[in-house]
């Protein structure tokens, strides 16, 4: 069967995998803070005004009305714990946490009651949720607009975690978290939302838990976390000039972990350079080389190394931001201290 | 006020249930046959019963870390209940959840809450759902005078009334939260009129005598269920055990506590039935009994009932999740 694809960005990608969710299954529903936009203004109540706050929901309120895509009060503890009882009590809930920052403010729902209900239960219950929240420096939104965090969910028994570095996973994963009876806490990059590439028309699952080998090689392994997928790609495509064979495997789902994957391409490579945008403390990218040298220490020719984030929030000024994130140039400079 | 013959049965049984369990649990916990610690609700019976009198098996509850009540009104099983008190594979949790987060969602009860404050917005949440499906389904709210003051417990009384869910939010202000009198703990005079602020009624009622628990909660729920949106109960009560069992309760003085005991729901209960006539002495004796035969049981069933094998520890996180995962590492 050919399916058709053609060209969309991240955002419509993920879009369409709401919208298409919606139709399917009428206990979908979407909330948060102007997901629509303009709730009770007569002139935008059934097309909405903003569609989310970088327009990854435009245009759902027109389709499935107020009922299904409900705005929000600025109440993160307020609607998060909503989407939760929702869960438990039969709806699929698609909660919108504008950014990873604003965990603070809603964490208790997410970590003591969503992550921890089935459980607490005895397994009586599933939380069918996903929240999807915004990551990722790079667009000067400074300290507390800017985290990734990911490794501080990830860390949960009960949660899923899910990072989709391109348009067509972007796709697949929310739509296969959106079916996931657990609760899944979704990880979009802002820096990705206009970045295109070819997606199927219709619906597709990416199942949970599977790395994706964007870049196949046999010198080095490298392991990457959404943005820096790309951030990855560049530096393996600037080294093949040179003859050092780079290997790149987008992580995806970081909880569950897809360690077959990992330890695969490194029995392959034998080294391994861990790309992760979020501070290095605790992080995926310790989780990561912990297995390595564990699971995979007699595949090891070199030490594990690890390109993050400093241990700093992310800072303002654009000079200090970029030497924040993980540039091609530090993921190739680790590289060569391996190969 | 018309109450059938069955109901006033049903409260009386379901309140010396309470009572009886509660006494019963603070024995076997003196006992040291109880893991943890446990928070009783003895003296509170009448509004967990008046309010989920108006309640079925459709309708969802949320509760406190004083939950045990909650669970026996809303008609959890009492074995199960204190198998799970005991930590043993028979109880309500199979042993995951104990006595702060006992549940049983096939009966609609969405769990004790170890977080103050923890359950108003799952009780949205169970709201939500009913009005997004249009069914006729409510969700009550318990929390104590302490969660009042939680950030929580505003947010989700704000979503209730502007997406007019059908949500009733149950203050049962024992005076205390844990040693903090509430008259320090609160600005208002009254938690109640706390309604005004999201436009919903607030009522406030004595706590002791379940006919004024059962008539307000009557009406709020009602309303609910018509699709009018949200209401505000404070239920005035007092616990007659401390905050937990341990608690050597300084902050109360015995004159208070013999005040509040000579109010005792169920004695009233048993005053008003009997000097109108709705039931006899034989007939609330016989609840008496039966209740006292089934708490037996149910301690019997608990102590009787395995633990759980260590690797259950490992079971139930997710519904699916890889097995090696969720183990040791090593």
């Amino acid at each position: 069967m050919v399916v058709a694809t053609r060209v969309i960005s991240y955002r419509e990608a993920l879009n369409e995998a709401i919208r298409l969710e919606m139709r399917r299954d009428p206990t979908v529903v979407i909330m948060g803070e102007d997901i629509a936009g303009g709730a009770g203004i007569g002139h935008v109540e059934n097309v909405g005004a903003w569609g989310g706050v970088l327009g990854v929901t435009k245009s759902l309120v027109s389709e499935f009305g107020r009922q299904r895509v409900l705005d929000t009060p600025i109440s993160e503890a307020g609607f998060i714990g909503a989407a939760v009882g929702a869960a438990v009590t039969g709806l699929r809930p698609i909660a919108e946490l504008m950014f990873v920052d604003f965990f603070g403010v809603c964490m208790d729902q997410i970590f003591n009651q969503g992550a921890k209900l089935r459980y607490m239960f005895g397994g009586k219950a599933k939380v069918p949720l996903v929240i999807r929240t915004m990551i990722g420096a790079g667009f000067g939104a400074a300290g507390q607009h800017s985290g990734c965090h990911y490794a501080v969910f990830t860390h949960m028994p009960g949660l899923k975690t899910v990072a989709p570095a391109t348009p067509y996973d972007a796709k697949g994963l929310l739509i296969a978290a959106i079916r996931d009876d657990d609760p899944v806490i979704f990880f979009e990059h802002k820096l990705l939302y206009d970045t295109t590439g070819e997606v199927p028309e219709g619906e597709y699952v990416i199942p949970l838990g599977k790395a994706d080998v964007k870049r196949e090689g046999s010198d080095v392994t490298v392991v990457a976390i959404a943005r820096m997928v790309h951030v990855a790609l560049e530096a393996a495509a600037r080294l093949a000039g040179e003859g050092i064979d780079v290997e790149v495997i987008d992580l995806r789902t970081l909880s569950p972990l897809d360690e077959e994957a990992i330890l695969e391409s490194l029995a392959k490579t034998r080294r391994l350079v861990v790309v992760d945008e979020d501070n290095p403390r605790c992080s995926v990218a310790a989780d990561i080389a912990a297995l390595a040298v564990d699971k995979g220490f007699d595949y090891l020719d070199a030490p594990v190394k690890m390109v993050t984030a400093p241990h700093t929030p992310v800072p303002f000024s654009p000079s200090m931001e970029q030497f924040y994130i993980p540039s091609p140039q530090r993921v190739i400079d680790a590289i060569r201290e391996v190969v | 006020m018309d109450i059938p013959k069955g109901k006033l049965r049903w409260i009386y049984e379901r309140m010396v249930t309470i009572r009886r369990f509660e006494d019963r649990v603070a024995q076997e916990f003196a006992a040291g046959k109880l893991p943890g610690f446990v928070h009783l609700y003895a003296g509170e019976e009448a509004i967990a019963v008046g309010v989920c009198a108006h309640l079925t098996d459709r309708d969802y509850i949320t509760s406190t870390h004083r939950g045990h009540g909650h669970c026996i009104a809303k008609g959890v099983d009492v074995r199960s209940m204190m198998a799970e008190l005991f930590g043993r594979s028979t109880g309500a949790c199979k042993g995951k959840g104990g006595s702060m987060h006992i549940a049983d969602v096939d009966k609609g009860m969405l769990g004790a809450n170890g977080i103050v404050g923890g359950g108003p917005p799952l009780a949205c949440g169970a709201g939500l759902m009913a009005k997004v499906k249009g069914t006729d389904q409510v969700a009550a709210c318990f929390f104590g005078d302490g969660a009042a003051e939680q950030g929580t417990t505003h947010e989700a009384m704000n979503l209730a009334a502007i997406w007019k869910l059908p949500v009733v939010f149950v203050c049962e202000n024992n005076l205390y939260a844990e040693s903090t009198p509430w008259t320090y703990h609160c600005a208002a005079s009254d938690i109640a009129s706390r309604a005004a602020a999201y436009d919903m009624p607030g009522v406030l009622v004595d706590g002791a005598d379940v006919f004024a628990v059962y008539e307000a909660a009557g009406e709020a729920i009602a309303r609910a269920r018509r699709g009018e949106g949200p209401s505000l109960l404070e239920c005035r009560g007092f616990r007659y055990y401390g905050h937990f069992q341990g608690d050597a309760v300084t902050y109360r003085t015995k004159e208070e506590e013999e005040e509040y005991r000579r109010r005792d729901p169920i004695e009233r209960f048993r005053q008003t039935v009997l000097s109108q006539g709705l039931l006899t002495e034989d007939e609330l004796n016989a609840i008496d009994e039966a209740v006292a035969r089934e708490i037996d049981d149910a301690v019997r069933y608990a102590e009787s009932s395995p633990m759980p094998s260590p690797e259950e520890c490992l079971t139930d996180v997710y519904v699916d999740y890889p097995a090696a995962q969720l183990a040791f590492r090593h």
